[in-house]
């Protein structure tokens, strides 16, 4: 079991708390099946046969919050990827996520450089984080991996900005503004799907030609529809489960998908 | 936010992706901040292949960098210059704009930097 990032400095009145979703991607990212898929895909060194390595991986998360599944990919790059030459960044559209995902990947990071003693840094270059809506400030065609812990919950209406609200880092907040802070890191929607949805229909344009995306949907969300649809871009799209938390039997089932295309001659 | 993160970044309004001008943002009034970090020539050589070398060149000189050479190195010529190396290292990984602007030469939009994060948020008459 690789550690969990600490996000104690975290402040959970305003920054989604980790929880079963957040958990779920982390134990799903370091299952064997998936660091054998990312290791094939992006270590440098798997396919001794290419004569050139392949180019280093840019990894990013939409919607961090507190960033504990950002810094816990950053900082176990190594055992992850096969490699520690990775680069990451994240997207949120709360500043005060985007202040603590910093944090939490930088105390990630030092974690892990302890944890390996002298031995090489097993942990990833982070980049850094940005307020933004979903890739909108991403190069297209840039992103390797993508990852995302969408709004997924069924909700009659999409958050809207209190009047008062300002996004950048205000010194105060006042309870309409953290109650709209959390609110867009749950609420989705129709079918929990409003915001899920527009960036399905973004990921041929975000992902690189050997991207891969992860997306956390629940079972209200129809995930088998979803997996259907993405296969209607094109007879090379993959969108698989890889992940879930079957065995609970809350209303809230939750599954991963991976979606990439699938290129090999 | 590092000054590496600049070659992946474009504006954010839909109607500039397609415009050539749109991309790189361009740092105003920036406040940068030096962290030192191990060097690591291996990775350098390996983000390499990953940059847009001309839109680097116009952010080192748009941050008051050294000129950078016209056409990138070769990762072999790049290991052998223990200079570049280290010059690559400082502006890409160690040097972080903390605070400042980002603007589209396209629609003249200015993301705001604080405390190291841009804000990417576009006013509602933008989306």
């Amino acid at each position: 079991m690789l550690p969990t990032p600490d996000t104690s400095h975290v402040p959970y009145e305003r920054v989604y708390e980790p929880a079963e979703d957040s958990f779920l991607l982390l134990d799903t990212l370091s299952s064997a099946s998936e660091t054998q898929y990312l290791h094939e895909t992006f270590s440098p060194d798997a396919s001794s046969s290419s004569p050139s390595p392949k180019a280093i991986p840019f990894v990013v998360e939409l919607g961090t919050g507190s960033g504990v599944v950002l810094a816990f990919i950053t900082a176990h790059a190594k055992t992850l990827f096969g490699t520690n030459q990775i680069l990451t960044a994240g997207v949120d559209m709360n500043a005060f996520a985007c202040r603590a995902t910093i944090k939490t990947v930088e105390k990630a990071q030092a974690d892990s450089v302890a944890e390996a003693g002298g031995n090489e840094k097993p942990h990833g270059l982070y980049l850094g984080s940005v307020m933004g809506d979903l890739a909108a400030p991403l190069r297209n065609h840039s992103v390797d991996v993508l990852v995302f812990n969408p709004p997924y919950v069924p909700t009659s209406e999409m958050p809207s900005r209190p009047e008062t609200f300002t996004e950048d880092l205000p010194s105060k907040t006042s309870f309409d503004d953290d109650s709209y802070l959390l609110s867009l890191s749950y609420a989705g929607g129709r079918d929990g799907m409003e915001t899920t949805d527009r960036l399905i229909d973004a990921l041929p344009e975000i992902l690189s030609p050997r991207g891969c995306a992860y997306i956390l949907l629940c079972a209200q969300n129809k995930p088998e529809q979803v997996k259907a649809r993405i296969q209607t871009f094109g007879s090379e799209w993959r969108a698989v489960t890889v992940g879930s938390s079957g065995k609970t039997a809350g209303w809230e089932k939750l599954q991963i998908v991976r979606i990439w295309r699938d290129i090999s001659p | 936010m590092k000054v590496l993160s600049l070659n992946f970044l474009t504006c954010a309004v839909k109607a500039c992706k397609s415009s050539s001008d749109s991309y790189p943002l361009h740092p105003q009034d920036a406040e940068l901040v030096q962290d030192e970090i191990e060097l690591n020539p291996d990775m350098l050589i390996n983000v390499l292949p990953r940059l847009d070398w001309t839109a680097l060149r116009t952010t080192s000189s748009e941050l008051g960098f050294p000129a950078l050479p016209e056409q990138a190195p070769t990762a072999e010529e790049l290991q052998a210059d223990e200079k570049m190396i280290r010059d690559l290292h400082h502006l890409l990984l160690e040097t972080q704009i903390s605070e400042g602007k980002l603007v589209c030469a396209n629609c003249g939009h200015q993301y705001a930097v604080k405390e190291g994060i841009a804000n990417f948020l576009l006013p509602s008459h933008l989306v």
